[in-house]
């Protein structure tokens, strides 16, 4: 059994003649906080998406605790189209949707907070219990597994307490101010129960202390629910302060990787980041 | 057991004040009154409010836009028909069709002649549920592609399906089995019901629809309320968000879809009662543009107002404004604007109509979310009892009722 919670095995995604990952391989090992960072439109949140499976990966393998979760090779038109690398070496199709991912123990957050808007605090993190419910359409309505209610309902009060967002139960999602609307999407993402937690910018648009404050917040809820994480962030401070390791994409391609250090200290990382002037590159 | 809120029990008492009014009333109102408007208004209106909560399952609480109404109360009216139908009866309603009709059970027929009075109940119940069972089962056909597709493609799709679904049923190589559009008639009604006690007979038809229509209703406002509910607003909220926090898209709108249509076949079948007669020319798409407008009126995500929604159409469009066709408003009639009679020249057939598009233009502009936007009746009992609770004795400080 390998020790890594997430294997991603030469990802290409391909939109018709555009390639928003290629050939991208990560690890990410347990209860490891790991990094993806680069420029805007490199392809993190591409790679998030197929990880997800929202996108289907034109090629490559994605495996979750040595399951393979999602695993395509070029077909159809995209024979002709496809333009990465690896072709031939993939030769499954596993394709598996979102919330079958999820039910395997992969949970996210999303880019711009996708709460249910219009519904409760409460309710928002009820939703995600109903997957791992034990009950059906019949029993859920006719009220014969009281207990199993009772329970989703107990579980998601105390996750609301431990993510100190309790007083505000009945407040209406969309109500609630931009940092404890973050707050409550990762909530809502713990309550799937989840392995491995995928974070996409969750310090978008905070100031330096909320950032602050959600450095220590990404350790604590790895520490206290045995996570592992995987995080996207523009934010160099908050990525250097929590991450363990890191992966670099630049259009598409991973460039660099290791730790906040060497990543620090990596030319092309830099170069990537500030670009390179006209005269150095040739 | 739950100690049940005031809001909760007052809404109950109302329900079952409604209930015992409905009994009461029709011992009272003779079928040549004045007042057995307020009956026909009644039994209509809760078989509509079913038909607009149905509706509201799907429209308004799992957020797909679907315009297959009509379709699916026709399958129902149609089923409740031809399982009710006493078998002597058919020769002559298929007409066309007399020696080769294909369907030869009537429920209440069966166990009317098994267990007396009582089994024509339940073969009535029987029927009705089956009606529901077979629509449930189209709707389970209709939405493997069709809810694939989203918002407005579903919403032409469905469409397409509710008149496909009337063509078939009106097809003459099915006339064995459905009398090819020809109208159903002759079975068996709540009129049929009724109890005589000691030479008495007690009418009880207003109370069976409507409480059918309850209990329908509160199985679906039970649905709502369940976890399942919860799924199926959260895929009105936000399809992707939901599927990432482990909601299956497909097998809960396939649920959400068959639910609603089962309450649907329902509704049409208790419609059939009510009618009499099951014609397929009537079950067109405008009659679904009625519940849509019923459930946008009332407050889509609310089943209180969708049933007041129905009330309010029902009564408005069949008595209040009846007047305005006919020639005769309120006093309104005897009036002369610049030389012209309002009774005589202004209040002639298709004004009430007009009418009624005003109002509905008014409620629109001035209740942007419909009447109840999407909060139900017990929040209204404890907004009353906030009021109220005010108004007895004034607070010093504003705003001391905000929690």
């Amino acid at each position: 059994m390998p020790d890594n919670v997430l294997r991603v095995d030469d990802l290409t995604m391909q939109f018709g003649g555009v390639v928003a990952a290629n050939n991208v391989c990560l690890e990410v090992n347990k209860s490891e906080i790991v990094a993806l960072i680069g420029p805007n439109g490199a392809g993190k949140t591409t790679a998030f998406n197929c990880i997800t499976g929202v996108y289907e990966p034109t090629n490559g393998r994605v495996s979750l605790n040595g399951e393979v979760i999602a695993e395509s090779f070029p077909q159809g038109k995209m024979k002709d189209l496809y333009k990465g690398e690896n072709r031939g070496k993939y030769t499954q199709s596993v394709k598996l949707t979102p919330d079958r991912i999820t039910y395997r123990g992969i949970s996210r957050t999303f880019q711009n907070v996708r709460l249910f808007k219009a519904l409760t605090v409460f309710e928002n993190v009820m939703i995600a219990k109903h997957m791992r419910a034990k009950q059906n359409v019949f029993s859920a309505t006719f009220r014969l597994n009281t207990k199993e209610e009772k329970r989703m309902r107990e579980e998601s009060m105390a996750l609301l307490e431990e993510q100190k967002l309790d007083h505000l139960k009945d407040h209406i999602a969309s109500s609630l101010p931009y940092g404890l609307q973050r707050r409550l999407e990762v909530a809502r993402a713990l309550a799937t129960s989840p392995s491995l937690l995928l974070l996409d910018e969750p310090a978008a648009g905070m100031n330096p202390q909320e950032t602050q404050e959600m450095a220590e917040f990404i350790h604590e809820i790895r520490d206290r629910y045995g996570l592992t994480i995987l995080l996207i962030e523009h934010h160099m401070g908050l990525v250097m302060q929590i991450s363990e390791r890191i992966y670099v994409l630049d259009f598409g391609k991973m460039i660099a990787q290791g730790t906040p250090d060497e990543i620090r200290a990596d030319q092309r990382v830099i170069d990537a980041y500030l670009g390179v002037a006209e005269d150095a590159a040739n | 057991m739950k100690k049940l809120s005031v809001g909760n029990s007052i809404s109950i008492l109302v329900l079952i004040i409604f209930f015992v009014l409905t009994i009461v009333l029709e011992q009272f109102i003779a079928p040549t009154d004045r007042m057995n408007m307020l009956l026909v208004c009644l039994r209509q209106g809760s078989i509509f409010a079913l038909l607009a909560v149905a509706m509201n399952l799907l429209n308004g609480f799992t957020g797909l836009f679907s315009l297959g109404h009509a379709g699916f109360m026709l399958i129902g009216a149609t089923t409740y028909a031809l399982f009710s139908m006493p078998l002597a009866e058919r020769s002559i309603v298929f007409t066309w069709f007399s020696d080769s009709y294909v369907i030869r059970i009537s429920f209440p027929e069966v166990l009317g002649n098994l267990l007396g009075g009582p089994g024509m109940i339940i073969g009535m119940l029987i029927s009705i549920i089956l009606a529901g069972l077979v629509t449930a089962a189209f709707a389970f056909l209709v939405g493997l592609p069709v809810l694939r597709m989203r918002s407005d493609y579903l919403a032409i799709a469905t469409l397409g399906f509710a008149e496909i679904i009337r063509a078939i049923i009106m097809w003459q190589g099915l006339g064995p089995v459905t009398n090819a559009g020809n109208p159903l008639r002759s079975f068996t009604r709540t009129a049929d019901l009724n109890v005589t006690i000691g030479g008495q007979t007690f009418g009880l038809i207003t109370f069976t629809l409507a409480f059918l229509s309850a209990v329908c209703i509160f199985i679906i406002f039970l649905l709502v309320t369940s976890s399942y509910g919860r799924a199926f607003k959260a895929i009105r909220e936000d399809e992707i968000a939901a599927e990432a926090m482990g909601i299956n898209l497909f097998k809960h709108k396939q649920l959400s879809f068959c639910i609603s249509s089962f309450f649907v076949g329902v509704g049409g079948a208790l419609l059939a009662i009510f009618m009499g007669t099951v014609a397929p020319l009537q079950f067109r798409a405008a009659m679904t543009y009625e519940f849509l407008l019923i459930v946008v009126l009332g407050g889509i995500g609310s089943i209180t107002g969708s049933i007041v929604g129905a009330m309010l159409f029902v009564f408005a469009s069949m008595w209040w404004l009846r007047g305005l066709d006919s020639g005769t408003f309120l006093g309104l009639d005897r009036i002369t604007i610049f030389g012209v009679n309002l009774g005589e020249r202004v209040f002639v057939s298709g004004f009430r109509m007009v009418v009624f598009s005003v109002i509905i233009m008014c409620i629109v502009l001035f209740f942007r979310r419909g009447l109840c936007g999407d909060k139900e009746l017990p929040y209204y009992v404890n907004k009353l009892r906030e009021l109220i609770a005010r108004k007895s004795k004034p607070k010093p400080e504003a705003g001391g009722a905000d929690a």
